[in-house]
């Protein structure tokens, strides 16, 4: 199968990656290619077969709700890249 | 002093001569950090290394020797791959978008080897993110073959396992999302072990794909896995997909007899056009086992040759949605040129990851996106069912199964880069293991035109000591074991 330029923009956008018209041809491209190997699964009959979403026995495993993160300090700010006092600074959401 | 030099000691040896006082910890780490110094500018193995912090544990594991606090890793020195967070020091992910992180915490592993008294010597390459098979995913730079500096070590765990097999540590710690640990051991001639998924926790492991991840170790011998994997795993509060399952002292059940184990021989792990001498090498291993008294025969997996387009479905899906994370704002890199959020939002993203980051990020976007949901993902997982009834079935009728760990040596570097089909094609043999969570580990089972080739052992949920067992036995039955390569001082 062949992805189109815009179905590869598409899905860039989706995923909120810029990326320049060389990369989208490249990348476009060696996604169809990956895509192909895929094929082999339609031709499995998996009607009624269960999802498998992860591989352990566990069932859901709940705890009583205490707050338990000791590390919620300010050290927590030291690797953001824009700060303010006490704050992380984000750009203008508005305009 | 002992003669041999310190770096090459394995954890027993190590123990013994530490316990013996013939030897301090400190006088451990320097000759390991000095063998680092000697060979890490050919191999490339470390991102970073902490040496200071290294000698000042060194000294508090000594300490701990004196107070009759030894346990087996005390003053042992390891390395860990660089997406293990570790508190303090950098953990990157060989990735442009982590280059300066520098975490608050330990991941679990990294605090339960620290309270044994273990030695963190720095942090090893991979390939971004945990995303490749020759560790040329890197941003820093690619990590070499020891035993042939212009071949790839494997990865995603390429710098654990060529420190392992340099002997410029005494073990390591990575992680196995489809072979990340087997494969890189399987290339460099050690032992690299992937636990049953949940035996080991994954806080602090950052996240590529959730149903998949596993830190393992990788060690010069069976017995030192098994004494990696008992200070590793547990039940661990922070990771609720851990297993509470009891921890075994899993190095007591290495007592070499593999009389009557039902060994499984899966035949589609031997299709026609694979490299005759790995075929070979796996058939001798089979034969050596049952030389050893073990019962073989063949078993079935049937829907093996779909576990490679299952697994490139999933780990994507899963790793689209983990690193939507990375968005420039509370960690990691940001594009400085943009004032709009949605703008500096993408450009982050397009700037700081790599190519096949990116690659992988769209085609798990792809088949979680409206319209294909059903036909990539959604069938994805319904097969991933079939594929790990396959396993309960083999499992019913066998305990382990032996297969190869990979389908050929180590390539050259550069080799596969431009090819992405042909670089997924090298965890074929792999990739089963995660999708079931069964444990698997890949053990030296000789040289091919001088290269390492490993051979892989595979068991039910937590029959790791089964698998650590029937390896021992293998490991000590040939002459094979660890294969120290030529690199030179």
């Amino acid at each position: 199968m062949n992805l189109s330029s815009d179905e590869v923009k598409h899905i860039a956008s989706l995923a909120k990656i810029a990326m320049s018209d060389s990369e989208l041809k490249v990348i476009g491209s060696q996604l169809s290619q990956i895509l192909d190997q895929f094929r082999s699964l339609s031709t499995l009959n998996t009607e009624n077969i269960e999802i498998t979403a992860h591989p352990t026995s566990l069932n859901t495993v709940l705890r009583t709700d205490d707050i338990t993160n000791s590390k919620a300090d300010k050290s927590m700010l030291d690797n953001a890249p824009r700060k303010e006092g006490d704050f992380v600074r984000v750009r203008s959401v508005l305009e | 002093m002992p003669s041999p030099h310190p770096w090459s000691l394995t954890i027993s040896e190590a123990h013994h001569l530490l316990a013996n006082k013939q030897l301090s910890a400190v006088e451990l780490v320097e000759s390991v950090l000095q063998r680092i110094k000697q060979t890490d500018s050919k191999l490339n193995s470390f991102i970073s290394v902490t040496e200071e912090y290294a000698l000042q544990s060194a000294a508090k594991a000594d300490s701990m020797i004196s107070n009759s606090k030894q346990t087996m890793l005390t003053g042992i020195p390891f390395q860990a791959k660089d997406n293990i967070c570790t508190n303090s020091i950098a953990t990157t992910c060989a990735s442009k978008m982590l280059e300066n992180f520098i975490p608050n915490y330990d991941a679990t592993a990294i605090t339960k080897l620290k309270s044994t008294g273990a030695v963190l010597l720095g942090k090893g390459n991979l390939d971004e993110f945990a995303m490749g098979s020759s560790t040329e995913n890197s941003v820093f730079f690619p990590t070499k073959n020891p035993h042939d500096l212009s071949a790839v070590p494997g990865g995603s765990s390429g710098g654990p396992a060529a420190s392992v097999s340099a002997e410029q540590c005494l073990f390591a710690i990575g992680s196995d999302t489809g072979g990340s640990v087997r494969q890189p051991a399987s290339f460099c001639g050690v032992v690299g072990l992937k636990p049953t998924y949940g035996r080991v926790s994954r806080y602090g492991l950052v996240a590529f794909a959730s149903s998949l991840d596993q830190i393992g170790p990788l060690t010069k011998n069976v017995q030192d896995s098994a004494f990696v994997l008992e200070a590793i795993s547990g039940k661990d509060p922070k990771d609720s997909t851990s297993n509470p399952e009891v921890v075994p002292s899993y190095y007591k059940y290495l007592d070499g007899d593999v009389k009557d184990l039902k060994v499984g021989v899966p035949k589609e792990y031997f299709v026609d056009g694979m490299d005759a001498d790995v075929a070979s090498t796996v058939r001798s291993a089979i034969k050596t086992m049952e030389d050893m008294g073990a019962e073989i025969s063949e078993v079935s997996l049937p829907h093996t040759s779909h576990a490679l387009a299952v697994y490139y479905i999933i780990a994507p899906a899963e790793a689209s949605s983990n690193l939507s994370r990375y968005d420039g704002v509370k960690f990691g890199y940001s594009d400085a040129n943009s004032t709009d959020v949605w703008d500096a939002l993408e450009k982050t993203r397009q700037h700081g990851f790599g190519p096949e980051v990116k690659r992988r990020i769209l085609l798990g976007t792809y088949a979680l996106s409206s319209g294909y949901y059903d036909a990539y993902y959604l069938k994805a997982q319904q097969v991933r069912s079939l594929i790990r009834q396959d396993f309960v079935n083999a499992f019913a009728k066998v305990d382990i199964l032996i297969a190869p760990s990979t389908p050929t040596v180590a390539f050259p570097l550069g080799d596969k880069l431009s090819d992405p089909v042909q670089m997924y094609l090298n965890d074929i043999f792999t990739i089963p293991a995660n999708i079931a969570g069964i444990p698997a580990i890949s053990i030296p089972a000789g040289l091919i035109k001088n290269m390492p080739i490993g051979i892989q052992i595979m068991g039910p949920h937590h029959s790791e000591k089964t698998v650590l067992k029937a390896a021992h036995a293998y490991e000590q039955a040939t002459n094979h074991g660890f294969l120290k390569p030529s690199i030179q001082e």
